[in-house]
């Protein structure tokens, strides 16, 4: 496993960067009369690493695309590195150093790897209207190839992403969102599906991240998740149901009733 | 996703070290020859009135396929961008109609009609791209059709449903460009640079994102990119080589009416660009041929086993549904498949399977 060149960021940033990365207030979001989260008030410092934990349905995958801006919240303020983003369209929060990664891999089949990589770091680079061919000489060019090798799938380089394995293709979702420099990374349940020696190779990815990147990683696996984390959500019917550190989200009493419990059916 | 693709994969990407012409198959370059001496042997009308129309209405067609193609968006307006442009060129330049012409010289009406027809197709997209499918559809063909009624209606520019009679090519370099020999080259000239403009721009970031944003808008947002932003400066694009097409047009037939752009030829040029074949920009060219050869020579055809002559235009819709039904991706994708199914039998000879005829 290579460590990760993933460049610091520039100029000004500095100063914000001390302060919180994500604060969320009040944050609802309605699907008719559905409230899949209803009232999230969370706050994830720069450079924190956070898992968020709760039951299928619970609103994690939701409370992701408020963040993002996949789609717009019903109500609430959503900060991002101390700006009001909750009316900025998606790839201005992309822009401002946000990435994610999708729970079902949300990849382009019909090109190859490195073309999705290419689209990643050219989304947050200069150029992305250029008619103009990249050169081979290009340092995009290099930035994609890093990323192709920090997951493992440099032998996969020209493979058509829709001829990857399913392991594979959640690598690749990882190598898009370390594309450009990224401060706040939301990584959706990035571990199912995958094998154990997969889970140990995503687990190296995550810790050898550059201490200046925060994320926040919806994880099933209690294992995984403590290891990644130094600080846990726990989310219940589309509220936050405890915050804490992993040793106290584990020893609570409510949290165990409520979710290790069922872990054991 | 991505029914659409290149064969090719990934020529972007991979650094090339081999020159660029040997990438190129011999079918390629035979064709290139075969247009290239095609004066020496085809006669005037076949130049001027076969090949002359196919590259021009090829060109439009290749505007479309841009948009559908590699962006997903099925746009009914290409048309009518072409017939603004040659509108434009007989408003500021030279026509019969003394009186609205305004005798502007050729380096000033030229890039003006360009750069007019361009801002109307763009300003159309910028509606076009909030909706999806047949939406689209819709919404460029209710604007095509005002786009005819408008200029049907208005004297005051538009000349009304005359319109402009005796618009002619300027006498750049001596030439007399309406002369078959020196109109087949200038088409041919038009319409290879248009093609190679796409060829190239579709591996370009801007090609590349823009087919990214057709198979996934949603990721393409959240990955950086204005979608919106993306998918109207792709209209504008199209709408270069579709007025290009359009001032070619005007000067073939020396002349432009409402119906240049009316419902009808709006029509046609989806038929065109979907029996040659959507996925990839020689499909526009494809599709061109066979509709020019039908309408020039069905109708006599026709005539001679006793039907009307204007019959042809059954010949068309019938080849247009057979298309649809059987080869959703036009001609090219039954070529594609034949050639598919050649190389699983493998060579009758030896048994062996063969590679597909483009391996280096
Ligand atoms: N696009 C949507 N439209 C309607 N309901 C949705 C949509 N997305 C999620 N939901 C609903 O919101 C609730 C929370 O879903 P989700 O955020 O995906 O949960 P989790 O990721 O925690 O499993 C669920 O009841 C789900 O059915
Ligand atoms: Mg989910």
């Amino acid at each position: 496993m290579s460590v990760i060149a993933i460049p610091s960021p520039t100029t000004n940033l500095s100063s914000v960067s001390s302060g919180n990365a994500l604060e969320l207030r009040g944050v609802t979001k309605l699907f008719g009369a559905l409230a899949a989260i209803s009232d999230i008030t969370m706050t994830v410092r720069s450079g924190e690493r956070r898992a968020v934990l709760g039951s299928n349905g619970a609103g994690k995958t939701t409370l992701f695309n408020c963040v993002t801006g996949d789609f717009f919240p019903t109500s609430g303020t959503i900060r991002l590195f101390g700006e009001d983003v909750s009316r900025f369209p998606a790839y201005e929060r992309i822009r401002r150093g946000l990435r994610r990664t999708y729970q079902i891999s949300l990849l382009f089949g019909g090109l190859t790897v490195s073309d999705n990589v290419y689209l990643a770091c050219r989304g947050v680079s200069r150029g992305r209207f250029s008619l103009f061919r990249t050169r081979a000489s290009d340092p995009v060019r290099t930035r994609v190839e890093e990323l192709i090798a920090a997951v493992n799938l440099t032998e996969a380089t020209d493979t058509l992403v829709s001829e990857l394995s399913y392991g594979q293709q959640r690598q690749l979702e990882i190598a898009l969102a370390l594309a450009g420099a990224p401060r706040l990374i939301l990584f959706d349940e990035p571990a199912a599906g995958l094998s154990p020696t997969e889970r140990r190779e995503l687990i190296n990815i995550l810790t050898s991240l550059p201490g200046h990147i925060g994320y926040v990683i919806i994880e099933h696996d209690m294992d995984v998740a403590l290891r990644v984390a130094e600080s846990v959500t726990m989310m219940h019917n589309g509220r936050v149901f405890k915050e804490g550190t992993p040793e106290e989200i584990e020893n609570d009493p409510e949290v165990q009733a409520l979710y290790l419990g069922h872990g054991d059916e | 996703m991505a029914v659409i693709e290149n064969p090719d994969r990934s020529a972007d990407a991979t650094p090339r070290s081999r020159s660029w012409y040997e990438g190129i198959s011999t079918g390629w370059w035979v064709l290139a020859a075969a247009l290239l001496f095609m004066p020496a042997v085809a006669n005037d009308f076949v130049l001027f009135q076969v090949f002359g129309w196919t590259f021009i209405l090829g060109m439009i067609a290749l505007s479309l396929m841009f948009l559908a193609g590699y962006g997903g968006m099925v746009s009914l307006i290409q048309m009518s961008v072409a017939a603004m442009a040659g509108y434009m060129v007989a408003i500021f330049g030279f026509s019969g109609i003394s009186d609205l012409s305004l005798g502007m010289p050729w380096w000033v009406y030229l890039p003006l009609a360009i750069l007019i027809a361009t801002i109307f197709g763009t300003l159309v997209g910028a509606l076009a791209v909030r909706t999806e499918g047949i939406y689209t559809i819709m919404i460029t063909l209710a604007i095509a059709s005002a786009f005819f009624y408008f200029t049907r209606q208005n004297y005051s520019i538009f000349n009304g449903y005359t319109g402009f009679n005796l618009v002619v090519p300027p006498e750049l370099f001596g030439v007399d460009w309406r002369q078959p020999m020196p109109f087949y080259y200038l088409t041919l000239g038009c319409a290879t640079i248009a093609y190679l403009a796409v060829v190239y721009v579709s591996r370009a970031p801007f090609g590349l994102v823009l087919q990214g944003v057709r198979d996934n808008p949603r990721r393409m947002a959240a990955l950086g990119y204005n979608v919106v932003a993306h998918r109207i400066a792709a209209y504008a694009f199209a709408s270069v080589i579709a007025a290009v097409g359009g001032i070619l047009l005007v000067w073939q037939n020396a002349q432009i009416a409402p119906g240049t752009a009316g419902i009808a030829a709006v029509i046609d040029i989806l038929v065109i660009a979907v029996i040659g074949g959507i996925g990839r920009p020689i499909g526009a060219f494809i599709g061109a041929i066979i509709y020019v050869v039908l309408s020039t020579f069905a109708p006599d055809f026709l005539l001679s086993i006793g039907m009307s002559g204007e019959r042809f235009n059954l010949l068309i819709g019938l080849g247009f549904l057979a298309i649809v039904f059987f080869s959703p991706d036009g001609i090219l994708g039954l070529w594609d498949r034949w050639r598919a199914r050649r190389a699983k039998r493998g060579d009758p000879l030896t048994g062996e399977s063969a590679s597909g005829g483009d391996a280096p």
